[in-house]
């Protein structure tokens, strides 16, 4: 099957039920993306797909193939980098396990809404877990990389 | 991706090794490297205790990094920034070109100093407490050494030498960086007592502009954990654990799990049967596929209804051991003018950190590798060791980042690890062996915090002032059956009863009662362990006097922590900062709590407002903390966010039940902890101190709860069983 990762192709020999996470972190090798509940309950496993962002541990490796794969060692461009760089001038990480998850769904809703609203950014990311509770500085976060991609 | 370690080089002589306190160690450039033990990359080894005790802490290399060695594990609380910080200081060096990694295997070079320094771990709040002295000498000391070898290439006297941001400097205007004169200082004797810094020229330890060191692998996915490691032919296993608390393996057919494209073998275990495949979802679908016959004559087949009727039956007997007593509760409280009583009931909690538990286990040679969340690495040293069948020293340990843990990497049987170990033996040690807990085996995988109930009555003399205090405490023990058994004493165990035991108010009639009860539910300690309990009863009961006594709850407090000052301190200054006091828009109330745990003392007062259909949002959580000497100031502020969260959805939402001895949640829908949108706005403010400092990861936990309760409390709702989604409550 062909997975096409980051702009990359890949050849992956993989049971079409699969569900990405393990296809991308055991077969292809990035790990960048995490497991947390396997179930579309936590975010920890979001990559984006043709630019949406998508629950990998839940979609079937099958369903993308040919698609436009896109994880947190791909992400490029000014919104990833005003998000990374909003991250990390606030220490927004603690144990940082959550946080590809949360990095993802941030720059898929600045990408779509540059200049979000609280409620906005109450929609995009509540169901991102976060077990650090490190949730007042990921809004904080999105709020100054908004700012960022203003300025 | 992980490089691999390199070899450890052969132990130089005692001797030689005394003398060379810095280790260089080029990351290609084997060459570079003098070989203490110790400069392998990743691999600790168990040091020789014959080395200089600073060896183990710092390395700086050629290359201009400087590689702190950490005795405490990271699972997200900061501690490799706030180790770095004091090196950093000490040395004069750049923050920026500091590392940390873990280190693990030597209790001599890396024992928890707050622990009596006899045993390696993380745990209690303790890290930053332990370290401050230790981290900061050896700091100082690379820095003496670094400026003697400038002094002697120069030929200058040493004082003319000045140290700014990782550049040594004559006043003839020579400079040197540290990796230009790394060499020569690791050959220089290594100094005695060299002086620390005065705080008053401190410029890091306290800093504001200082970073964690983390924060951008963490946002960029560079970050590796446990679940990522990555080595040559890895394979990976899945566990099937019996069903119930105490049960075992009967019999298991393996032919369907085995008939699984990609997985490898299906082997028995201590713990259970381990599916183990070429890749995690081959172990996956093959465990679905495996048939187990489960033993469970002796499993625990009671559930959490049957177990807390128990406790109720037990807390109307008299208690299995007294942990406090001062005056004479009964007797005070038969002559009070006022008597309030309540009964608590607090659930099971599992820690439900994001990485589920996880392992690595690789043997080579006579040499055992453990990739993990090594929390407690003597412990662990020991139980692989054990398995493998080779002397502890044989055993090394790679520490690695955890995503959380909140106390569940600290599991004194070693769990994971054991099933990792074993995984890799029973395929004859030919391949490295990960073991990964789905969502579901970690939320059912025990190991929670008790179920506790309390009861408690207190009485108010006719002035309105609490003269008696009457306390049960009715639940499991974490230590006992533990390694830590000996700290249990006269039956109590100080984890049930701290915060209730050593209250600071001055009650002058106090008892605290403890029944502790034998149950098959395992249990551990859990972010802020007692406290996440106690704190709540206590607390909620103090408001509830001031109530009865038509007195202010601030007010109530201060006039009972007259002999302690820092609770005071933080009382007024969460209560000045939140306008306690001042009115609030209709729907919204306020609540207070102030509790020490762990040498650390936090305020909190939480603002809600009620919605019409009976719910309530957390909307405002305004905390004061006193820590001692503020290491990293924004770090303390984000500990107290994180834990103000982690203990909100606790009290929310969160509670493990067991149904005929079997858990009913397995994953985040049935067990649900903080979103995104319940995140009030906390505002922390950090008490200046010049007192040595105390820890941070779990104090911020306590207080949320009971504050809260007491907001509710104003709006006229009681909230006495836990969580407080278990609906109304009278
Ligand atoms: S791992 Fe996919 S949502 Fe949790
Ligand atoms: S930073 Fe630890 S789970 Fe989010």
């Amino acid at each position: 099957m062909k997975l096409i990762v980051n702009d990359r192709e890949y050849e992956v020999d993989a049971d079409p039920e699969m569900p990405l996470v393990w296809a991308l972190r055991d077969l292809v090798g990035l790990t960048g993306t995490k497991f947390g509940c396997g179930a579309a309950q936590c975010g920890a496993c979001t990559v984006h797909v043709d630019g949406q962002p998508i629950r990998s541990c839940v979609t079937p490796v099958s369903a993308v193939a040919g698609q436009k794969v896109v994880t947190i060692e791909g992400l490029t461009g000014k919104v990833a980098e005003a998000v990374t760089k909003a991250w990390t001038a606030l220490d927004v990480p603690q144990c940082g396990y959550c946080q590809s998850g949360q990095v993802m769904a941030a720059v898929a809703l600045l990408t779509a809404t540059p200049k979000p609203s609280d409620a906005d950014i109450d929609a995009a990311m509540d169901g991102n877990l976060c077990r650090c509770a490190t949730y007042q500085r990921i809004r904080a976060g999105i709020h100054q990389a908004s700012q960022t991609l203003e300025g | 991706m992980r490089f691999l370690a390199p070899k450890p080089s052969p132990q130089l002589s005692p001797a030689l090794s005394r003398r060379r306190f810095l280790v260089l160690s080029g990351v290609a450039g084997a060459g570079l490297t003098l070989g203490l033990p110790i400069a392998s990359a990743k691999a600790q080894p168990a040091a020789s205790a014959a080395q200089t005790p600073f060896a183990a802490y710092l390395r700086v290399a050629p290359d201009n990094s400087v590689t702190v060695l950490s005795a405490h594990m990271d699972m997200g609380q900061g501690i490799y920034s706030g180790l770095a910080t004091l090196v950093a200081e000490e040395l004069g060096a750049d923050p920026a070109q500091l590392r940390v990694e873990g280190a693990a295997g030597n209790p001599k070079l890396y024992g928890n100093l707050a622990w009596g320094g006899a045993v390696q771990g993380t745990g209690g709040s303790t890290a930053i407490a332990s370290s401050f002295e230790r981290y900061r000498r050896a700091g100082a000391t690379a820095r003496a050494m670094l400026v003697q070898a400038a002094a002697n290439e120069w030929k200058v006297p040493a004082s003319e030498i000045t140290v700014e941001r990782g550049v040594l400097t004559h006043r003839s205007g020579r400079r040197a960086t540290f990796g230009e004169l790394a060499e020569r200082a690791a050959a220089l004797p290594v100094p005695a007592d060299v002086p620390l810094r005065d705080p008053k020229d401190w410029t890091l330890i306290g800093s504001e502009s200082v970073r964690r060191v983390d924060s951008a692998d963490k946002s960029t996915g560079r970050q590796t954990y446990t679940i990522d490691v990555k080595l040559p032919g890895l394979l990976t296993a899945v566990v099937a654990h019996p069903p119930r608390f105490g049960g075992s393996v009967r019999s298991f057919d393996a032919t369907a799990a085995k008939a699984v494209k990609g997985v490898v073998e299906v082997v028995q275990i201590s713990r259970g049967v381990a599916v183990i495949a070429e890749h995690t979802w081959a172990a996956i679908k093959g465990r679905e596929a495996l048939k187990v016959e489960w033993n469970l004559d002796t499993a625990e087949a009671r559930g959490t209804a049957e177990l807390m009727e128990e406790f109720k039956r037990l807390a109307a007997q008299p208690p299995t051991a007294v942990a406090a007593r001062r005056g004479d509760a009964d007797k005070a409280l038969a002559g009070a003018a006022k008597v309030v009583e309540a009964t608590y009931e607090f659930p099971y909690l599992a820690h439900a950190a994001l990485e589920p538990m996880d392992a690595v286990a690789r043997k080579d040679g006579d040499v055992l590798e453990v990739w993990g969340g090594h929390q407690m690495p003597d412990l662990y040293q020991a139980k692989a060791a054990a398995i493998a069948g080779v002397s502890p020293d044989k055993v090394r340990l790679h520490v690695m980042m955890t995503g959380g843990s909140f106390g569940r990497r600290a599991t004194p049987d070693a769990d994971v690890i054991v099933e990792a170990v074993e995984c890799a033996k029973a395929i004859g040690w030919r391949a490295p062996v990960k073991v990964l807990w789905t969502r579901e085996d970690d939320m059912q995988g025990g190991r929670y915090r008790p179920m506790y109930l309390h009861t408690v009555k207190a009485g108010l003399d006719a002035a309105g002032n609490p003269v008696a205090w009457k306390h049960r405490i009715v639940g499991q023990s974490i230590l006992a059956n533990s390694p830590f058994a000996a700290m249990v004493k006269d039956g109590i165990d100080p984890t049930s009863v701290e915060g209730v035991s050593d209250s600071p108010y001055a009650v002058p009639n106090l008892t605290a009662e403890l029944t502790t009860v034998a149950a098959g539910v395992p249990v551990l300690w859990w972010r802020s362990v007692g406290h996440t309990h106690t704190a709540y009863a206590m607390e909620t009961m103090i408001d509830q006097l001031a109530t009865a006594a038509g007195r202010d709850p601030v007010e109530f407090r201060r006039a009972l922590l007259t002999d302690h000052p820092r609770h005071r301190r933080v009382l007024d200054l969460a209560a000045e900062k939140a306008g306690w006091g001042q009115p609030l828009a209709a729907g919204r109330f306020r609540g207070v709590a102030v509790h020490e745990s762990f040498a650390t003392v936090v305020a909190e007062v939480a603002e809600i407002a009620m919605d019409d259909r009976g719910g309530f949002r957390v909307e405002r959580v305004v905390c004061a903390v006193d820590c001692g000497v503020a290491v990293n100031p924004d770090q303390i502020r984000a500990q107290m966010e994180g834990g103000i969260g982690f203990g909100l959805g606790a009290i929310l939402h969160s509670r493990i039940t067991l149904t005929g001895g079997e858990v009913d949640q397995s994953n985040f829908d049935g067990y649900e902890v903080l979103r995104f949108t319940e995140m009030p706005r906390v505002e922390v403010h950090v008490v200046p101190s010049a007192e040595p400092p105390t820890g941070v990861g779990e104090p911020g936990v306590p207080p949320i709860g009971p504050a809260v309760a007491n907001a509710l409390a104003a709006a006229g709702r009681t909230a006495r069983i836990l969580p407080l989604s278990r609906g109304a409550q009278t």
